[in-house]
């Protein structure tokens, strides 16, 4: 019934990560530098090949049946897209996505960074079962030599049948958008374009295009290897496998960590050394994710699941701690202004939406002036209304913002800021010159 | 079961001109900043002659009538 998840016939050469064992894609001691071919199929064995004819839909079924989904936000079933794309009558293309232009992630980075092989391992995968002939590996700049050189061992080791090309992303935020990251490869341009189409159905050059973030891809070479039963041994029933998840703010071991799904919030912080400070606030998933009171979100589980309790998702995978004595409205402030000036600048609504919103919270901050009506309005006329989803995952943020920051919005609308400190626990890189 | 069509903007497109809502106030308003937003809703039969005025007349081909009876704005898969 199961062909995959026997699991023997298809493990060569490697001993299995035991089930319901850690860590599974970054390696047990972070030795600085990133694992050579060699290293990794010690570790994990010869990527499976051989398989019969029926080996595309025997695999999108495992990976059905393993419950994996994206790990670059949005968290999609990761067998449906590939689906849709097998399901396209032009054969089609793979993109892996290490972009991460989120500031406060470096989850991908440092995937890409320790086990380079074991991505390229999942795009060459893909690629392969849905009859591409190249993988396309855009990566962040800062671990480009490394994918590079990983990418140049496999082909002195004439591993691959598809062609592995790594490109460097553009370093903005919207740049990890699907329909965006198409449009940087074909064109060089970082800016979504319209839906419909979808890049499954029309992507680059017009084919039916997998873009798929570099940890699922890790975690799909995985599967391939050990079949479901392996993955679903972590994590929770509706939500199986590890996640990559990025530590910031006040905590005494910031960093990368990977976690069991489902792991709770604290638990998480735990990880990363627990606090190193009386903690005020909690932003959960990313900058589209969601604050949270620490005293509520703490003892929720990691995943989507747990986190709908406070509104909130794994999203990216981002857990930043935000410290009792900074003010959460004005970090909030700046990274809303950021993510304005992120916009790709093309749909009305999101420029003028979110440069209205981050000029509402400003001068909240600044206790000039607060109007909350008018920025409900905003937010709601501001919502659903771009070609990508940049502006809603803004709102959002700046939404849980004012639920959870209620008390110091009343101090700031009364003319004084609850911080003792300036802002600047979340990373917010400088405005590029246009 | 009857479905009408949908209209449709394509916000990259849109410039916020703001004819259609002239055409269409039933329709379509503006939002603060001059952009439409459009009701999501099947265009009813007596308004179908104004929809199409409204298409006809945007300057940025912006607006368009979606035809195809199906739900609208599914969740759709990013970068994932």
């Amino acid at each position: 019934m199961n062909t995959l998840d026997s699991g023997q016939h298809l493990v060569r050469g490697a001993t299995p990560v035991q089930a319901g064992r850690f860590p599974r894609l970054l390696p047990e001691r972070f030795g600085g530098e990133p694992a050579s071919l060699e290293e990794h199929v010690t570790r994990y064995g010869q990527l499976p090949r051989g398989w019969d004819g029926r080996w595309r839909e025997q695999l999108i079924a495992e990976v059905g049946r393993a419950g994996l989904t994206g790990r670059g936000g949005a968290g999609f079933p990761t067998a449906r897209k590939l689906a849709a794309v097998a399901a396209g009558r032009d054969a089609p293309v793979v993109v892996a996505n290490g972009t991460e232009g989120e500031p406060a992630s470096a989850k991908d980075k440092v995937l890409l960074a320790c086990a380079p092989h074991l991505v390229l391992d999942g795009a060459v995968l893909a690629a392969d079962m849905l009859g591409a002939r190249q993988a396309i590996v855009v990566v962040h700049d800062a671990v480009r030599e490394v994918v590079d050189s990983a990418a140049a061992e496999r082909r002195r080791a004439r591993l691959d049948r598809v062609k592995v090309k790594v490109m460097t992303g553009a370093d903005r935020f919207v740049g990890g958008e699907a329909s965006a990251l198409v449009n940087w490869v074909a064109h060089g341009i970082p800016l979504p374009t319209a839906t419909p189409p979808r890049v499954s159905e029309c992507g680059l050059l017009s084919r039916p295009t997998l873009v798929q973030n570099v940890e699922t891809l890790a975690h799909l070479a995985l599967i391939a290897r050990w079949g479901a039963r392996w993955f679903r041994s972590l994590g929770t029933t509706a939500e199986p496998g590890s996640m990559l998840v990025t530590v910031i703010g006040a905590v005494r071991q910031p960093g990368v960590r990977e976690i069991e799904i489902g792991t709770p919030v604290n638990e998480v912080l735990g990880l990363a050394g627990g606090p190193a400070a009386p903690l005020g606030a909690l932003l959960i998933g990313g900058y589209f994710g969601t604050w949270a009171d620490p005293a509520v979100a703490g003892p929720l589980p990691f995943s989507a699941e747990g986190l709908s309790a406070v509104g909130g998702s794994p999203g990216a995978g981002l857990v930043a701690a935000l410290p009792a004595d900074v003010c959460g409205l004005a970090e909030t402030a700046r990274v809303a202004r950021y993510l304005a000036d992120e916009s790709a600048g093309q749909c009305g609504p999101c420029v003028f939406g979110l440069g209205s919103i981050a000029g509402a919270l400003a001068d909240l901050t600044a206790a000039r002036r607060y109007e909350p009506g008018r920025l409900r309005r905003w937010m709601a006329q501001t919502e659903g209304r771009g070609a990508c989803h940049h502006p809603d995952g803004a709102v959002r943020m700046v939404r849980s913002a004012l639920a959870v920051f209620g008390a110091e919005i009343d101090r700031h609308a009364q003319g004084w800021c609850c911080g003792r400190r300036p802002p600047g626990v979340l990373p917010v890189p400088l405005r590029r010159s246009p | 079961m009857t479905t009408g069509p949908r209209l449709r903007v394509n916000p990259i497109a849109c410039d916020g001109r703001g004819l259609c809502a002239e055409v269409l106030p039933e329709m379509i308003t503006l939002d603060d900043w001059g952009f439409p937003i459009i009701r999501d809703a099947e265009v009813p039969p007596g308004l179908l002659d104004e929809a199409a005025e409204a298409v006809r007349l945007c300057p940025r081909l912006a607006l368009r009538l979606d035809h195809r009876a199906r739900a609208p704005a599914a969740p759709q898969p990013r970068a994932g």
